[in-house]
């Protein structure tokens, strides 16, 4: 049975979908964070030259993937309501760019924790962190671009442009530890293998798990207000549960 | 200084304290935004449906009693 995804990028029947995904996507999230956790701290061994302090990684490097990620997937959305003029494709970007923001802030924040008992220091101008930390300003100025525009399809436009260029940068974030002398080390898993234990690998992928699920909650959830508000004016909006169930107030 | 010495003699403390601890109130405090958003969103649209109906005397969704 072939499924019409069309049908889904329209924000009258998206409504509907994302309602029935928000419950499935937080419980996992509940449950993944649970036992990403417990198997961080309470099976993971200790690290043999960072001891303890390597822990944060399960959290460290989750939110920094997510928060690279999160940033190319709302680029392509707002390239995506730039070209073909999709209504949906615009409140996702708006949607996504608070989550990208507290992800990258959770990234710069573990990292300076993780830097002051391994580097002695909560921040250097390394190049990973420098571009790090301009991710998360494009991310503000993203959210701050579009506020700061009445019109909402101005206001995509114009964000939607700063999206893009802003983009340049996550490719910038992660060859940086390649293209630069920097303190961050390196990649730990790569294609070609990699020398973490086994539990400590398993711990860092149910967090990341964890991570997305939780990200696909949130922002679906923000998508649903953010389609609300601006689909206010519409009929169908006054028939969905939460406003047809409520009566008119009496005067 | 304090610090250094707090941090090397309670790791442990130190990483959950500091960055998970941090983490989830971060995402509590934006679980709670997204919840109070729809809350105010929906009660605009509510309110002005009401609005709506009142100028244009919809009947459809007005209260039937």
């Amino acid at each position: 049975m072939a499924i019409n995804w069309f049908k889904y990028a329209a924000p009258t029947t998206f409504y509907g979908l994302a309602g029935k995904m928000i419950p499935w996507f937080a419980v996992s999230a509940a449950l993944l964070f649970c036992a990403g956790l417990y198997i961080g701290f309470f099976v993971a061994p200790v690290d043999a030259q960072q001891g303890e302090f390597y822990r944060i990684i399960f959290i460290h490097v989750p939110t920094s993937i997510l928060s690279m990620f999160l940033y190319l997937i709302m680029a392509g959305y707002a390239a995506l309501g730039l070209v073909f003029n999709t209504r949906l494709s615009s409140m996702m970007a708006s949607a996504i760019a608070p989550t990208g923001a507290l992800f990258a802030f959770i990234s710069l924040w573990t990292g300076a924790l993780w830097g002051k008992p391994m580097w002695g220091a909560w921040w250097m101008w390394d190049a990973r962190l420098t571009s790090e930390l301009i991710l998360l300003f494009l991310y503000l100025g993203f959210i701050a671009l579009h506020a700061s525009i009445d019109d909402p399809r101005r206001a995509d436009r114009a964000a939607a442009l700063l999206a893009i260029v802003g983009s340049v940068n996550v490719p910038i974030i992660y060859f940086s530890v390649q293209w630069w002398n920097t303190l961050h080390q390196g990649s730990t898993i790569k294609f070609s293998g990699t020398t973490m234990h086994v539990v400590m690998q398993q711990a860092l992928l149910i967090m990341l798990l964890a991570c997305w699920s939780y990200a696909f909650a949130v922002v679906l959830a923000r998508v649903r207000s953010i389609i609300l508000e601006r689909e206010r004016n519409t009929t169908w909006i006054t028939q969905i549960p939460g406003v047809a169930e409520f009566p008119e107030a009496k005067r | 200084m304090s610090l250094d010495i707090w941090m090397r003699e309670n790791p442990l403390a130190y990483v959950w304290i500091g960055s998970y601890a941090v983490a989830l109130l971060i995402f509590a405090i934006e679980i709670a935004m997204v919840i109070h958003k729809r809350k105010i969103t929906l009660q605009q649209v509510r309110l002005m449906r009401d609005a709506k109906n009142e100028t244009f005397g919809n009947e459809t969704y007005g209260d039937e009693e």
